[in-house]
């Protein structure tokens, strides 16, 4: 089995503040294979931004790594002094941010932007490193590039601007991209133009794509594989079809449920009643449990660890075989 | 672009005009200028005559138009205390203090930013929390006080520098200048410091305020994102994005370091315009009151123009206003 591009094993990251340490990741496991596109779903706050961050090594105090290890194609990056780290920054890992309108520095053309960050991270020459930019840009889809990488990002629009910013994220050929709700700012009509994108870059490429985002239209179009975020943990990770079209635990099923089909009639989509737990109130045992409609005893007190459960592992103590038979 | 100037040089203008008005106002509101030059004795026909002779019983509006028409060209007419023109007064004046406000500002733009970005990165540093605390007393202590401390220090205790005066000057054309000579230059030291301290502060904290909020933004987490140096980051990107604000308060401040010579100049006896102001208020000369006035405010609103004219140079948003292809 060849090692996955991205390997995470069991993330925490807290946010110290003056009146309690605030776990917003607690035990987070995923991998990434070479030209998977793994997507990462869960509502605002469940830890998917964090998550990408983490791996990127751009968690700000007073937010920390407080425990777990990450690998990048085999070799651990969690720990690496600052400046190695923004080695790995960009060069092997790239990322792309929400909003384009403001991932760019206004007072620079995008082509100073584009060969800065390629001279940082090869050996080219000024022109060598103008005409790559060029090829980029060509590549992203943006027309007439040789006279547009002299323009300043205000003279693009929303959607040519995410093409640049994903120009500056593969620049250095990256082993994984990292894409933080990269269609959210955009239109409907330009999300679809970046989102095919993204996916032909990763499969030309090769590239790993960990693509966070709250839409799952937008994962069950680009993603292999999915992971269900839910209040700092994975609740549900697999592939794309099995977890959409056969959700296993309670939150992805309400999840799932609340997607609206084209084919649906007049039915109420379902909600799932309450809200998720704020990080300073985090319920014990199964974080899940005031929400969930199969709740029993042992949700109360246990927390669940991921089980497998044929292509998919999940979080949920109502697929411990053992615990069943026990309750039986 | 063409378009922008043209508008703001009107605008110019029009503010011109307006000090104008104030300026000759003060001529009337400040007693009756004959009686400033003639003597007690002098019998009402010959007053009459000098009144007549100044074209002061002309209607009002001919009298600005006169006025404003010669301070156009330069002619602010004569000073009642040296019985010269002001306008020669004024040249003779004008390079001291423009050489302490252009000194001053520099000082205060070089400590000032270099302070305020090391203030902003290395926010915990006893460094930059004595920085933090040194620019408080710039902010809070006047400006004569510290000239004045400035004096007892360096001047009559040490001795290194002379307390006043301007040292000696070199002529190049009209212009005299103090900064060719050793002793011109130890002379400016302390006026410089004791004008520029303030403006100091302020580009201080304003570039420290400024480099904190830039250095929240997306385009330099993207940055980081992408593997730049820290350096790169720091004064490429922050950097130039903090110091579009920053051009406008130290163009505006220039203004303000012209107008606060004043006391540097009289605590310093700097032989400039602040000076020669101050004795005028002491003698109610009114043409040089006037003249200063006018000065001065040409001299911001130049600066103003220029500072609106450099914005479009660092910020390219504002270059186009008509291209944008959407």
């Amino acid at each position: 089995m060849t090692v996955p591009v991205l390997s995470v094993r069991n993330l925490k990251v807290e946010f110290a503040t003056r009146r309690a340490t605030l776990k917003a990741i607690d035990g987070a496991s995923f991998d990434i294979a070479k030209g998977e596109v793994l997507g990462v779903v869960g509502e605002s706050g469940a830890g998917k931004s964090v998550t990408g961050l983490a791996v990127i090594g751009l968690i700000d105090p007073p937010g920390r790594i407080a425990g777990g290890e990450i690998y990048l194609s085999g070799t651990r990056i969690d720990n690496l002094p600052p400046e190695e780290m923004r080695r790995v920054r960009g060069k092997r890992i790239g990322m792309i941010f929400q909003d384009p309108l403001t991932s760019l520095n206004p007072l620079y053309r995008i082509g100073e932007q584009i060969v800065e960050t390629i001279k940082t991270h090869t050996n080219l020459s000024d022109s060598a490193a103008r005409k790559r930019a060029i090829d980029l840009l060509a590549e992203v889809g943006i027309p007439a590039p040789e006279k547009r990488i002299d323009a300043y990002p205000h003279e693009f629009s929303g959607g040519m601007r995410q093409r640049v910013v994903i120009a500056l994220a593969i620049c250095a050929e990256p082993e994984l991209i990292i894409a933080d709700e990269p269609t959210t700012a955009l239109d409907v009509s330009v999300q679809a133009q970046i989102i095919s994108l993204i996916k032909r870059l990763g499969r030309d490429h090769g590239t790993a794509v960990m693509l966070v985002t709250h839409d799952m239209g937008v994962i069950a179009e680009t993603s292999d594989r999915v992971a269900v975020m839910y209040s700092g943990r994975i609740a549900e990770i697999g592939p794309v079809q099995d977890v959409v079209q056969n959700p296993l635990h309670p939150y992805a099923k309400g999840l799932m449920g609340a997607i609206p089909t084209l084919a649906g009639e007049d039915k109420r989509l379902v909600q799932i009643p309450g809200s998720m737990p704020r990080l300073s109130a985090i319920p014990p045992g199964c974080s899940f449990h005031p929400r969930c409609s199969f709740v029993f005893d042992r949700c109360k007190v246990e927390r669940p660890e991921p089980i497998r459960h044929g292509t998919q592992a999940v979080a949920c103590h109502l697929y411990d075989a053992s615990a069943k038979e026990s309750a039986a | 672009m063409l378009a922008f100037t043209l508008r703001r040089a009107f605008q110019a203008i029009g503010v011109m005009f307006a000090v104008g008005i104030i300026a000759f106002s003060m001529f009337r509101f400040a007693g009756d200028p004959v009686s400033q030059i003639v003597s007690i004795d002098t019998p009402p026909a010959e007053r009459a005559a000098v009144r007549k002779s100044l074209g002061l019983d002309d209607p009002v509006v001919v009298q600005f138009a006169r006025y404003f028409g010669n301070a156009v060209q330069f002619k602010f007419g004569m000073s009642y205390q040296f019985r010269q023109p002001v306008a020669n007064l004024l040249m003779e004046r004008m390079p001291a203090t423009l050489e302490l406000a252009t000194v001053a500002t520099i000082i205060s733009m070089v400590f000032g930013i270099l302070m305020g970005v090391y203030t902003a990165l290395k926010r915990d540093t006893w460094l930059a929390k004595l920085f933090q605390m040194v620019s408080l007393i710039g902010i809070s202590l006047p400006t004569f006080l510290i000239g004045i401390l400035l004096i007892y220090l360096f001047a009559v205790t040490l001795g290194w520098l002379p307390s006043f005066g301007r040292g000696e000057v070199v002529k190049i054309g009209w212009w005299s200048t103090g900064l060719l000579t050793v002793s011109g230059l130890k002379a400016i030291i302390m006026p410089a410091i004791t004008l520029g301290l303030f403006q100091m502060t302020l580009i201080m904290r304003l570039v420290r305020a400024e480099m904190l909020e830039v250095l929240r933004t997306d385009y330099i987490r993207f940055a980081r994102a992408r593997g730049l140096t820290t350096r790169a980051i720091h004064f490429g990107h922050a950097l130039k994005n903090t110091l579009v604000p920053v051009i406008t308060v130290a163009g505006l401040q220039f203004g303000t370091v012209i107008a606060f010579s004043i006391i540097t100049e009289t605590v310093f006896q700097w032989p400039g315009m602040g000076l020669m102001f101050v004795q005028a208020i002491q003698n109610v000369d009114i043409p040089i009151m006037a003249a200063y006035l006018l000065t001065v405010s040409l001299i911001f609103v130049t600066i103003n123009l220029v500072v609106d004219i450099l914005y479009t140079v660092v910020d390219p948003r504002l270059r186009s206003t008509v291209s944008r292809p959407h």
